[in-house]
């Protein structure tokens, strides 16, 4: 009687798999992140300075001074103003700029992705600076324009005023990031099968009949990913506006974040810091879980 | 098992070798970013280590804020660098108090080291009865001016009189000269500003009383108040620059260093740095003159009382002994006098006055001298809460978005808060 010559390998169970995959992830997400989280928790009941024992214990005290401070309200609301001009400018303009390029028939399109993918490739810190030179009142870019057009007149010193610092900051941003969400629409674009276009066009649909019946519905996935980016970026933005003048002329610019650390580690005072990186935590916390359920309703 | 015995004898023997070179290694971090003062570091440095084969030094240069950013980092994860530049002070006292500095009493207590500087420099390096670290200058805050500018709106001299300066800065913002640099953004400039009006209305009484809780009212106290509300004044009146609020220390010596704003109230490094931001690596050379804070006419200070500090370095918890003879080196009276002559500082050791060459140099040397008051900088007199506290609080009153007597009630509440 001929046996199939079947060799079967035992089995490897999934589960083995799944843990030698899963686990140098979670070791470093749980040292990193967790138990960092933790210990915020915990040192934002205290009055600490982050040198030495950690015995003043002052329960929710650093949550009543944190709510009571006209900067943290301040830095809340100009933190809000980000996340709202990310979402109706920047995304727009990322997604404007990604039904041209990604069309099929424009021309330039490895071009103009490249040249407005490098501003986010730029590091922080370095855009800052940049931007710091374009915008100086006596050496700047800006002043030279300003005084072509306009050689009787003063040059604005916009990092240096309170009322165009924040605005000024917020055009560094969507310069900056637009790039990415731009590439990531166009190869959401370039997904849509191009016979649904055409057969829409066939049935008499406009451009905007288009845009607003296939390309957006089918734009959803990628949209909605592009979004939780940008509003989560938006709450914890930090080294454009640190270095861009650290939220200052007297807060104007103030985010959580720069916030977090004037007052927490410059000052030395890490136990009102941690205060504020649990409010910090705790309002993207809640964000993404009910963006996440939102999506994952809208998808059923 | 042959193989076994002989690596391990390999070993032993790499491990006894290290230790025979005895390689000793240290930091060492200062904030000299022109030229001038890199070289001079860097020489002392070679030097060192010419002399004591074996160390070696890892020098670490920052900018005045950078190194503020860098140092404040390092100071919580708790690993100090060994030598590393001090202001001394109630920030110095912090670190002490939470164990980041080394104790060098033994080094400076009735040594040759001890004696080589007054002991009223030596204290504000001290905390609890400890030394902590070294002085290397200690200097004054004064007016530094350009003398053709002032020539040009009828000036031939620094008024002495609080009304007439306010009559030259008029004079100069009516010829299109701006009359102050000033470095807003970076805060502490016009902290020194404030601190000179209040001390010369309240005189020494004003910040001893304060200071040492006899005055409960503290910084809310009217005189401070009425310094907030003359800085306030400055700025209304378009004394300062363009964009001042967002300038930074560096803005305002390079205004200065290109001849491009009359004048600017500034350490004794002042010229140093006009000269090394100016584009022309040059300065405004001789038509730079030094002068002090005018006396204001009613107020109980006189032109005598200083605000100021120094530079010198500090010793991190980890420092071995040869960090501590390197500070002993840098500090000793030729390098001082070197350093004096370079960088047109006052130095503190005894007999490096020899290097003191500037004419400049030697007017702020006078001023200090001969000075009957001495107060810290606020920033680093007090403790980092209280002083972050001060620098905002400034910046509010040179931006008008607070009253003078709402900024001073911050201030107050940030120093009762850290106490």
């Amino acid at each position: 009687m001929q046996q199939l010559a079947i060799h079967h390998r035992p089995m490897r169970k999934p589960v083995s798999t799944f843990l030698l995959l899963t686990v140098p992830a979670l070791v470093i997400f749980t040292a990193f992140i967790i138990i960092p989280v933790f210990q915020s928790i915990l040192f934002s009941l205290y009055k600490w300075n982050g040198l030495g024992p950690l015995n003043k214990f002052r329960g929710l005290n650093n949550f009543s001074i944190l709510f009571k401070d006209p900067v943290f309200t301040k830095a809340m609301i100009h933190t809000l103003m980000i996340v709202i001009i990310s979402l109706a400018v920047e995304l727009p303009i990322a997604l404007g700029f990604a039904l041209i390029i990604g069309d099929n028939k424009f021309k330039g399109a490895v071009f103009f992705r490249t040249v407005f993918f490098l501003p986010y490739v730029i590091s922080e810190v370095i855009t800052g600076i940049l931007w710091q030179f374009i915008y100086h009142p006596q050496y700047g870019l800006v002043r030279s324009i300003w005084l072509f057009f306009a050689p009787e007149s003063t040059s604005p010193a916009v990092l240096a005023n309170p009322d165009t610092v924040l605005w000024a900051i917020m055009g560094v941003i969507i310069w900056k990031y637009f790039g990415l969400h731009m590439t990531l629409y166009i190869a959401g674009i370039q997904d849509i099968p191009l016979e649904l276009k055409e057969a829409a066009r066939i049935d008499g649909a406009n451009p905007v009949q288009v845009f607003s019946n296939i390309t957006l519905p089918l734009l959803k996935g990628v949209l909605s990913v592009s979004i939780l980016f940008s509003i989560l970026g938006s709450i914890q933005i930090f080294d454009t506006v640190w270095a861009m003048g650290k939220g200052d002329p007297v807060n104007s610019a103030e985010t959580m974040v720069t916030y977090l650390y004037k007052f927490g580690l410059q000052r030395f005072q890490l136990g009102y810091g941690s205060a504020v990186a649990v409010i910090i935590f705790l309002i993207c916390l809640v964000f993404s879980i009910v963006y996440l359920k939102l999506i994952v309703r809208e998808e059923k | 098992m042959r193989k076994q015995t002989i690596l391990v004898v390999l070993l032993v023997l790499l491990a006894g070798l290290s230790l025979l070179s005895a390689e000793t290694k240290f930091s060492f971090w200062h904030i000299g970013t022109a030229d001038t003062d890199k070289a001079f570091f860097q020489g002392v440095v070679d030097e060192f280590m010419k002399k004591n084969p074996g160390v070696t030094v890892d020098v670490t240069i920052l900018e005045n804020e950078a190194f503020k950013t860098k140092l404040s980092t390092v100071m919580q994860s708790g690993n100090p660098p060994d030598i590393f530049h001090s202001w001394g002070g109630g920030v110095l006292a912090e670190y002490a108090d939470a164990g980041l500095l080394r104790d060098i009493s033994k080094f400076t207590k009735g040594t040759p080291f001890g004696k080589s500087m007054a002991a009223g420099v030596w204290g504000v390096y001290a905390a609890n009865g400890k030394q902590y670290g070294a002085p290397h200058d200690m200097g004054a805050i004064t007016f530094w001016y350009n003398k053709d500018l002032l020539a040009k709106v009828g000036y031939k001299s620094f008024p002495t009189d609080y009304d007439d300066f306010l009559n030259l800065v008029k004079k100069l913002r009516a010829a299109g000269i701006n009359p102050i640099a000033m470095g807003g953004g970076d805060k502490w400039p016009a902290m020194h500003m404030w601190s000179y009006m209040a001390l010369r209305l309240g005189g020494p009484q004003l910040f001893q009383d304060t200071f040492s809780g006899k005055n409960k009212k503290g910084f809310s106290d009217p005189t401070f108040v009425k310094a907030a509300q003359m800085i306030s004044d400055l700025a209304k009146m378009g004394a300062f620059q363009e964009g001042f609020l967002g300038a930074t220390y560096p803005d305002e010596g390079a205004l200065m260093g290109n001849g491009q704003a009359a004048m600017e109230l500034m350490g004794q490094w002042a010229p140093n740095v006009q000269t090394d931001s100016s584009t022309t690596k040059k300065g405004i050379g001789d038509k730079l003159a030094a002068a002090a804070f005018p006396a204001i006419k009613g107020g109980k200070g006189k032109v005598t009382e200083v605000i100021g500090g120094g530079n010198g370095m500090a010793v991190g918890k980890n420092a071995p002994d040869a960090a501590v003879e390197f500070l002993k080196f840098l500090d000793n009276v030729e390098n001082n006098a070197k350093y004096a002559t370079i960088a047109g500082i006052i130095p503190t050791v005894v007999g490096a006055e020899k290097g003191v060459k500037d004419p400049n140099a030697k007017l702020v040397k006078a001023i200090v001298d001969q000075c009957t008051f001495y107060q810290l900088y606020l920033d680093q007199f007090l403790a980092p809460a209280a002083g972050g506290a001060v620098n905002d609080a400034v910046q509010t009153m040179l931006a008008g978005t607070a009253t003078p007597a709402q900024a001073c009630a911050a201030i107050q509440a940030a120093y009762e808060a850290s106490k």
